[in-house]
């Protein structure tokens, strides 16, 4: 039960980065209606008003908006989501670069690596 | 802004002992929030706690409850969980339902048996037939169903077991008004520490920090149950 979390950040970041996941791939899709900060606080495990900052964060740069009574939506803007989801692959692709270059790789086999491993299938 | 609980210098000495178990405490809490009251034994919490729900009386000092002193109508919005249990043994759970709901006008059957449907716990069972958890559970139950602004659980899931914790926890999230305060003192931090927002560090009968519980996970880059490791560390 709850989401899994690490306790040593601070949640509302990590909630922000999981609720911008699940709006990139499509869980929660363009225009669609989302929880009730209640609801998805319940379902985290989190207090709500942690919650609450991270929606205050997604309204701030657009990618939620409130109708006043309706509730909150997801932008209805696909050029903002795709923006989103190349930033954050973008960032995805440096931390593997990353870790491979500690592995000892340099560029020319780190790709040469995916290429062998991925392509196949 | 308004506090909901606020005490000014409180000391309290108990009687052969020449160390407080309070020493000059001084607390301002608003309401809308839950926030953890964290401290190694004898650090003074539970005399905090009888003292806001005037089962002690300070040797000095003063506090309010609402802008009222510890009395019948601050025990009207005090909603509290004792550390040791003070329900009557042989009586049924529906008969401690009704009792509570006789005793407290805020107190709603409903939501109980709702939640003791969930929880598996039979109405027909006396306390003295369930084990140690559902007891805490029933007793958990009783104080969540009232509409109280202020709730003070005093080592609320000690004895329960971890996926039933993960549900009080869940319970206590979706069940409290948003203006209510949670006062919840307990050792174990790291199943609570991801529903606070605030954090209480009590030491030696006085406050060692008050602060949110993010900004002690961002300043610090650490669980709150590792700082809690260090601070105290013996």
């Amino acid at each position: 039960m709850g989401w899994k979390l690490d306790s040593d950040r601070p949640i509302y970041a990590q909630l922000l980065e999981r609720i911008q996941m699940q709006i990139v791939s499509g869980h929660y899709p363009a225009g669609s209606k989302l929880p009730s900060v209640r609801e998805l606080a319940a379902e985290a495990g989190v207090n709500p008003n942690t919650m609450q900052k991270a929606f205050s964060e997604l309204e701030r740069s657009a990618l939620i908006q409130t109708q006043r009574t309706a509730g909150r939506f997801v932008t209805q803007d696909a050029v903002l989501i795709c923006q989103l989801r190349q930033r954050l692959a973008r960032e995805q692709s440096e931390q593997f670069f990353q870790s491979m270059q500690q592995l000892g790789y340099t560029q020319k086999e780190i790709l040469l690596f995916l290429k062998t491993e991925f392509e196949e299938e | 802004m308004s506090y909901l609980l606020e005490t000014n210098t409180l000391y309290k000495y108990y009687e052969k002992k020449k160390t407080p178990a309070l020493n000059g405490l001084t607390l301002a809490i608003p309401q809308g929030r839950i926030i953890g009251l964290l401290g190694p034994n004898g650090s003074g919490k539970t005399t905090l706690i009888k003292l806001i729900n005037g089962l002690l009386t300070p040797t000095s000092g003063s506090l309010t409850i609402n802008g009222m002193p510890p009395g019948i109508e601050s025990k009207s919005v005090i909603s509290y969980l004792p550390e040791r249990t003070c329900l009557q043994s042989s009586m049924r759970v529906s008969e401690l339902v009704a009792f509570f709901a006789d005793f407290y006008q805020d107190f709603s059957v409903e939501k109980a048996y709702r939640m003791l449907a969930s929880l598996e716990i039979h109405p027909d069972a006396r306390l003295k037939t369930l084990s140690k958890g559902a007891r805490e559970k029933v007793q958990l139950i009783l104080v969540m169903s009232r509409n109280a602004r202020l709730y003070i659980l005093d080592e609320p899931i000690a004895g329960v077991d971890p996926a039933a914790r993960d549900y009080i926890l869940k319970t206590i999230i979706s069940n409290y008004q948003e203006d209510a305060t949670i006062l919840l003192s307990t050792h174990l931090i790291s199943d609570i520490e991801n529903i606070l927002d605030d954090v209480i560090l009590i030491k030696d009968g006085s406050i060692l920090l008050y602060a949110p519980a993010e900004q002690i996970r961002e300043q610090r880059g650490m669980s709150l149950d590792a700082y809690f490791r260090e601070v105290f560390a013996c």
